[in-house]
């Protein structure tokens, strides 16, 4: 009897001890779509309101009146190209790493290391070149930085999911008269179907929430959502309700898409280092 | 076709095959990586400012001026600051978290999976989140502090030099903490239960048992979690940006903010060139160090 009511004590002390890490660690997060939700007069009141008396959408709909919400496809358009391409491109490049041992270890390490060099020392010598070529502030400039920017990312992944799949079926299927497309087409992506999405799912994460690239290779024409929301904030005052309505805007497909993710989440940001 | 000829046709094209599979790859992360490279190294030895398109050869003159530029050293020494504070911090509290966590709990999944969603947040959403947060006037932070003090609070935590780094290692540890915790709790998982029970019934502690099965079972796991946070700690630039620009003055100026204002604020391009190229140096220099060390790959 005493030892059962112990245990349940030490469960009910664990309980609260997980629901107060949530809260804090969600408070800012509902601060944030709150904030969106509220008037201007609730948004600059002192002190501050926890709760918003009614759902507004004005802030919401002010930022498409205005067109900015327009900067949420931009981020569509560029993440998803970009995402495809890499996706194309390090797929394949990884199963070459991964069966024929292409390069051996030291391109593998060459490839991962690219992807640690701090952004803005790749961004700076871009966009000198860009301004060159013309293509500050297109479509292309962009999609292009991110498909190569990603590309190490994709690569090492995928070696690792081709690596996780056996290599019989695929010399089976050369016995058969496949040719090595074929293979890789039939087979091979086929076998690591739930690898190729979740990869891809991540590859879209990180070009979608990009801020440097971004806001150093933008003006007006392909500003992402994330460059707009930074042109809310004022020398003197910040406009507080397009912030938070901008950042939700940003936020919401993402938290949609992790949702979706939770198995693939561990291996997927420690870089397949963990396989969860 | 006989089973031999098909394999030796296999062997003949397995060569052709994997270089036409790596091609594109390697052609765009050249184009991306090592032509920049080239034109940095060649700009970096030029003399090219906003009022001087002077491409002529200036020898490591712009080398020579990143050595006595202080505001350079300083931000480096900020990236070091907010990098050695942010990850021992990240890392204790996602290890506490975990050890949370570890046990069954009901409804875990439900929890593991809200508590994710602070890393998937854009660092630049982030950043602005907690400058709302911490307002002066409209922000619940001093609201809190209020009901705790007893009395009204102001503090400027953006602006006051003694609390724009608590401010942003605020934001940075509510951010990334939640990495931490993931990583650690699959590690923590895949711990052998039994060999904890048959230490613990032959008297090892809590601590011992911690230090001398635990720790050593995670440390790979670990030892990942904070390669990958400390190269992303020293390339800070998003939270910081929306929550101070660096300010006040230069005070919580990072590398990437200092390299950032130099190359597109003033435009001192040769100068830039020199320091981005440091940067990749530097950077390289690490990470091909902590490759041979961690097993990143399996």
């Amino acid at each position: 009897m005493k030892l059962a009511q112990r245990r349940a004590l030490r469960l009910a002390m664990r309980y609260a001890g997980a629901v107060a890490v949530t809260v804090f660690f969600l408070f800012p997060v509902y601060w944030l779509f709150m904030i969106s939700f509220k008037t201007a007069d609730e948004i600059y009141s002192y002190p501050p309101v926890w709760w918003p008396a009614s759902l507004q959408f004005s802030n919401y709909a002010v930022l498409f009146k205005d067109g900015d919400a327009a900067t949420v496809g931009n981020s569509l358009v560029v993440a998803s190209v970009s995402t495809i391409f890499a996706m194309l491109l390090g797929t394949i490049c990884a199963y070459s790493l991964a069966r024929f041992k292409t390069g051996g270890e030291h391109l593998a390490n060459w490839i991962i290391s690219q992807r640690m060099v701090p952004p803005i020392a790749i961004v700076f010598p871009v966009f000198l070149l860009y301004v060159w070529f013309g293509l500050v502030d297109t479509y292309f400039g962009l999609i292009l930085l991110y498909t190569a920017f990603n590309l190490p990312y994709v690569i090492w992944m995928m070696r690792g999911y081709i690596l996780d799949i056996p290599r019989a079926l695929e010399e089976a299927a050369l016995v058969d008269g496949y040719n090595r497309w074929q293979v890789l087409w039939k087979v091979v992506f086929p076998m690591c179907r739930a690898g190729l999405f979740a990869t891809a799912i991540f590859t879209f994460v990180f070009a979608w929430n990009d801020f440097i690239f971004a806001l150093v290779l933008t003006r007006t024409e392909v500003a992402t959502y994330t460059v707009q929301v930074t042109h809310y904030f004022g020398g003197q005052s910040n406009f507080w309700g397009k912030i938070s309505a901008m950042s939700v805007l940003g936020t919401v497909p993402i938290f949609i898409v992790v949702g979706f993710m939770q198995k693939y989440l561990v291996r997927g940001i420690s870089l397949g280092a963990v396989k969860g | 076709m006989s089973a031999e000829g098909t394999l030796r046709n296999t062997r003949s094209s397995e060569r052709r095959f994997k270089y036409t599979l790596i091609a594109p790859s390697i052609f765009v992360l050249l184009l991306i990586g090592i032509f920049p490279l080239v034109y940095l190294l060649v700009v970096s030895f030029q003399g090219i400012t906003m009022i001087d398109n002077d491409t002529s050869f200036h020898g490591l003159r712009n080398y020579a001026a990143m050595a006595s530029d202080i505001r350079l050293w300083e931000s480096l020494l900020h990236t070091l600051a907010f990098t050695a504070i942010a990850l021992p911090l990240e890392l204790i509290l996602g290890l506490l978290m975990a050890q949370l966590f570890i046990d069954h709990l009901p409804g875990r999944q439900i929890f593991v999976a809200l508590l994710v969603l602070p890393v998937v947040v854009s660092p630049i959403v982030a950043g602005a989140t907690w400058s709302l947060m911490f307002d002066n006037r409209f922000g619940p932070i001093n609201q809190i502090i209020g009901w705790i003090m007893g009395q009204d609070m102001t503090l400027l935590w953006t602006i006051s030099p003694n609390l724009v780094y608590p401010a942003i290692l605020a934001a940075e540890v509510w951010q990334w903490t939640p990495f931490m915790f993931l990583l650690l709790l699959a590690a923590l998982s895949a711990v052998d239960k039994s060999q904890l029970e048959a230490a613990s019934i032959d008297g090892a502690g809590y601590w011992r048992i911690f230090f001398r099965i635990v720790l050593p079972a995670i440390w790979p796991v670990m030892a990942v979690a904070i390669l990958i946070r400390s190269l992303d700690l020293f390339r800070l630039f998003d939270i910081v940006w929306a929550l101070t620009r660096g300010g006040p003055g230069t005070m919580t100026e990072t590398i990437s903010i200092f390299a950032y204002v130099k190359g597109f604020q003033q435009f001192e391009t040769s100068y830039t060139g020199a320091v981005a190229l440091m940067i990749i140096i530097m950077l390289s220099f690490v990470v091909i160090m902590a490759l041979r060390r961690v097993e990143l790959s399996r």
